[in-house]
């Protein structure tokens, strides 16, 4: 306990030379030291600050609306502004794509380069939740950096899986097609399901041939072949995969396999026409073109009609 | 002292209407709930007609001069609630940064454990360091002791089942989706019944005091106690579906629902963590530092200033939201105002230091108590200073905002909590000392240096993730997908993991110092200096005439 001296009738405390207030609870006591000047000016600066900024901006609320604030200023108003001015900023080169051909894009790589960009910007927004940060795609969604495409994967083919969307509900022009649920619907018994999961591990070229790939053969030619072709080479007119590569959708494991055979897939991805402006989309399709495995635009000699079949020749 | 007749009655119609209550429950989480309501009446009728007094297995000694019994119980809820929102908190932040660990189950995905973590640390931990230690202030600065005290004995054990109704429901996937006020509507109502009788045995208590001014702390409790229970009953104004069941729908929908719900939650954090833990402080710091309180004058004017500003600062929590514009800007100027009357407790904290300052050379308890305050001006820098629009911008929605709440709940209310209860407990058990003071030593530098990582890494977390999130290219697209800014904060969630270990280790440090003093233990140690305690002192004055 320090020692108190009194001073006009006042206890001053010795450590502070500070006056003591007098009150004690439960030995507790108090100085009367002033409030601190630079936290009361502080203080009465924060006021300040806060009155001004109250006139300056929406502030006061009245009956149907509040106060505007003298500099105009409104949230709202600051989005619209910023958006306009980045509109005006790409419009250019948004019209420049628009009019470009998508084949003709590469003949101007500066447009290109632009393209890819937006491109990029828009597949981090609305596709990599499916296809993934890297476009790597996951288990059921394909990976878009390599040249294996289900659909094709020239500018056009991909733009317009882009615009339509693939078996999706509402969009007539969407890709379509649908693999038949052998095992589920009982177009197969669980053998033979066996045998041609048995046969097209030997396609892909996993498994030697044996008894139960020998008997799956005759099956797969009869109920498989016509859109995964004869050696499993997949038909790109109805979106049929590859079954004689090492790349798998869903699983080239003989379990994965005899699920799929067994209850089938559908795969859906949206129509982005409608969600996505034309530009942005064609600029997604120039972006997913450039990531690896895009494919040259197919000669214009041929002839319109053979278009899908030239596809599935290749 | 009261007949055991009307009282085994009383269990005996709860335990009746819980198991009524679980027969016609529509929903297995509402008739769990019920069960444990039925299981809490059961052990009351138990206890009652066996005429059991849990808390006299943990008395010591001398009888309490004062109405200790339930200190002494909120001392080692604390502890023990402490521990469980701590671990939980620790897990969780594993969860974030190794998601497997969410193994699948709902019972314990982030979702549901996150709740369970702030309820239980700031509910449970602070809930009862706060009805625990203003039990003890408001009994030892009236000199008197609590009125009314079998109601008080109901806020006790009556908090301990919201805490448990609260936890379970959490787990359960029982929760009203708003956040810090996530229990359903019957929580809801209990909790409101154990603040009335709350609020009733604490001004009780007031108004029989033998002093004849009410000490300053005592304003800061008086403050949290009627403005949370305010804010519990504007916030959780909900329409329950079923009288038997889990599900309610709020009356306040869309913009409106948010700014009630901010406006609770930000008062939340102004009433129950800041001014009920500055009561704390306005009572411990000048007992432990022995010392007068700096500033009488400037403890009113920040008390007042504090109060009257917190209140409109919640909009701050919408910023760029649908809340109207003119709504935000009050929310921001209000904020900004609200630094000096925030800092006003610091600054009367840390000068009532002054003629003591080489104490905290010497005594860690006050050291603790020290780093509480420093650590309490910077969130409340910090705080006025994210809440200004622009820095908002950068901030919102990141974990900045995560490491913030952090500086100020581990630092603040944590190690405020801490030294409060390394004061309490060799003083409520009689001991001459704690079990062991150095011990208090490797729990400040456990924790501080845990705070440490953990701040860091969510400041450094929390602003790579707001300017990755607004980083475009040069030619004006978006630079980085949401994928890609989680995973540049893997390493930082990692750190935050290292963190959180770290503080827990340090509360547990202090677990086993306040179970050894409760047992009487004294480590043998080269001593280190703590306040004098006079127990003859520590009784109530007869009463003297009423001011």
């Amino acid at each position: 306990m320090t020692h108190d001296n009194t001073h006009h009738g006042k206890v001053i405390d010795d450590a502070t030379g500070t006056a003591k207030v007098g009150h004690e609870w439960d030995g507790i006591e108090e100085l009367d030291t002033p409030l601190p000047r630079w936290w009361l000016w502080t203080f009465y600066a924060s006021i300040v600050f806060a009155l001004v900024y109250v006139v300056l901006y929406p502030a006061i609320p009245m009956l149907h609306s509040a106060s505007k604030g003298v500099l105009g200023w409104s949230s709202r108003g600051v989005l619209a502004e910023e958006v306009a001015h980045e509109k005006a900023e790409h419009q250019g080169v948004r019209d420049a794509i628009a009019a470009i051909p998508i084949e003709a894009l590469a003949s101007d790589p500066k447009l290109q380069r632009a393209a890819i960009e937006g491109g990029r910007a828009a597949f981090k927004v609305n596709c990599v939740q499916c296809h993934g940060a890297g476009a790597a795609g996951a288990k059921g969604y394909p990976n878009l950096n390599d040249d294996d495409w289900l659909w094709g994967g020239d500018l056009a083919t991909i733009q317009q899986t882009l615009v339509n969307g693939i078996r999706y509900p509402g969009n007539d022009a969407t890709r379509s097609s649908l693999m038949p649920s052998f095992g589920k619907d009982g177009i197969l018994t669980a053998a033979q399901v066996q045998d041609v999961v048995s046969h097209v591990r030997v396609l892909s070229k996993q498994d030697p041939a044996n008894g139960s790939s020998r008997r799956g053969a005759q099956i797969f030619a009869d109920n498989c072949a016509v859109c995964h072709g004869a050696n499993g080479e997949g038909n790109r007119s109805v979106g049929a995969p590859k079954l004689s590569d090492k790349i798998w959708l869903y699983g080239g494991d003989r379990a994965s396999l005899v699920n799929t055979v067994t209850n089938a897939h559908a795969g859906v991805m949206p129509a982005w026409t409608g969600r996505l402006d034309p530009v942005t989309i064609k600029m997604l399709a120039v972006y997913v073109h450039s990531l690896g495995g895009g494919e040259a635009t197919p000669a214009p000699a041929a002839p319109a009609a053979a278009a899908p079949a030239a596809g599935a020749a290749q | 002292m009261d007949s055991v007749l009307p009282r085994t009655g009383l269990w005996l119609g709860a335990l009746l209407f819980a198991v009524i209550a679980t027969a016609l429950a529509a929903d297995i989480g509402f008739a769990v709930h019920m069960m444990i309501c039925a299981l809490a009446a059961l052990i009351g009728l138990i206890v009652t007609v066996r005429g059991w007094d849990p808390a006299a297995a943990i008395r010591p000694v001398d009888l309490g001069r004062y109405d200790d019994d339930l200190i002494r119980l909120g001392v080692i809820a604390t502890v023990f609630w402490g521990m469980a929102g701590f671990l939980a908190g620790l897990y969780i932040a594993l969860e974030l940064a190794f998601p497997q660990l969410n193994l699948g189950l709902q019972w314990i995905n982030f979702g549901r454990l996150r709740p369970l973590h702030t309820s239980a640390v700031i509910f449970a931990f602070g809930g009862n360091a706060l009805i625990a230690t203003s039990f003890y202030v408001v009994q030892r600065t009236c000199r008197t002791r609590l009125a009314l005290p079998g109601l008080a004995k109901f806020v006790f054990w009556g908090y301990q089942l919201f805490i448990v109704l609260a936890a379970t429901g959490y787990l359960m996937g029982i929760t009203q989706g708003k956040e810090y006020a996530e229990p359903e509507w019957y929580v809801d109502l209990w909790l409101t019944v154990v603040w009335v009788a709350y609020l009733a045995v604490f001004v009780g208590t007031l108004l029989k005091r033998s002093e004849p001014h009410i000490y300053v702390a005592n304003w800061f409790y008086l403050s949290f106690i009627l403005t949370v229970a305010m804010l519990h009953l504007v916030n959780n104004v909900n329409v329950p579906v079923s009288f038997f069941g889990s599900r309610s729908y709020p009356l306040f929908g869309g913009v409106q629902g948010a700014l009630v719900q901010w406006w609770y939650g930000h008062n939340a954090v102004g009433f129950f963590l800041t001014a009920g833990f500055l009561a704390m402080m306005y009572y411990f710091v000048p007992k432990q530092a022995e010392r007068p309180v700096y500033s009488y004058r400037l403890s009113i004017i920040h008390f007042w200033a504090l109060i009257f500003l917190y209140i409109w600062a919640g909009p701050h929590h919408l910023h760029y939201t649908a809340l109207p514009d003119w709504a935000q800007t009050l929310g921001m100027v209000f904020s900004v105002m609200l630094w000096m009357p925030s800092w006003g407790g610091m600054i009367n904290g840390l000068m009532t230091l002054n003629g003591a300052w080489d104490k905290i050379r010497t005594d860690p308890i006050l050291r603790m108590m020290v780093l509480a305050l420093a650590f309490y001006g910077m969130s409340t820098f910090e705080g006025p200073m994210m809440s200004i629009k622009s820095v908002n911008s950068l901030s919102h929605y990141t974990d900045w905002t995560i490491g913030h709440v952090h500086s100020g709940a581990l630092g603040w209310n944590g190690m405020i909590t801490f030294s409060c209860l390394y004061y309490l407990a060799p003083r409520l058990w009689g001991r001459t000392r704690l079990y062991s003071l150095r011990m208090v030593n490797w729990h400040f530098w456990l924790a501080t240096l845990g705070i440490v990582f953990y701040t860091a890494s969510m400041w450094v977390a929390g602003i790579t993730q707001g300017l990755m999130w607004r980083e475009y290219g040069p030619d004006g697209y978006l630079v980085n997908s949401f994928a890609d800014t989680v995973a540049a904060l893997h390493p930082m969630y990692a750190l935050r993991v290292l963190g959180g270990l770290l503080y827990l280790s340090g509360a547990a440090v202090m677990a086993t110092n306040i179970t050894r003093t409760i047992l009487g233990h004294y480590r043998n140690e080269a001593p280190m200096h703590s306040a004098a305690f006079d127990p003859a002192r520590d009784v109530p004055l007869a009463p003297v005439t009423a001011i």
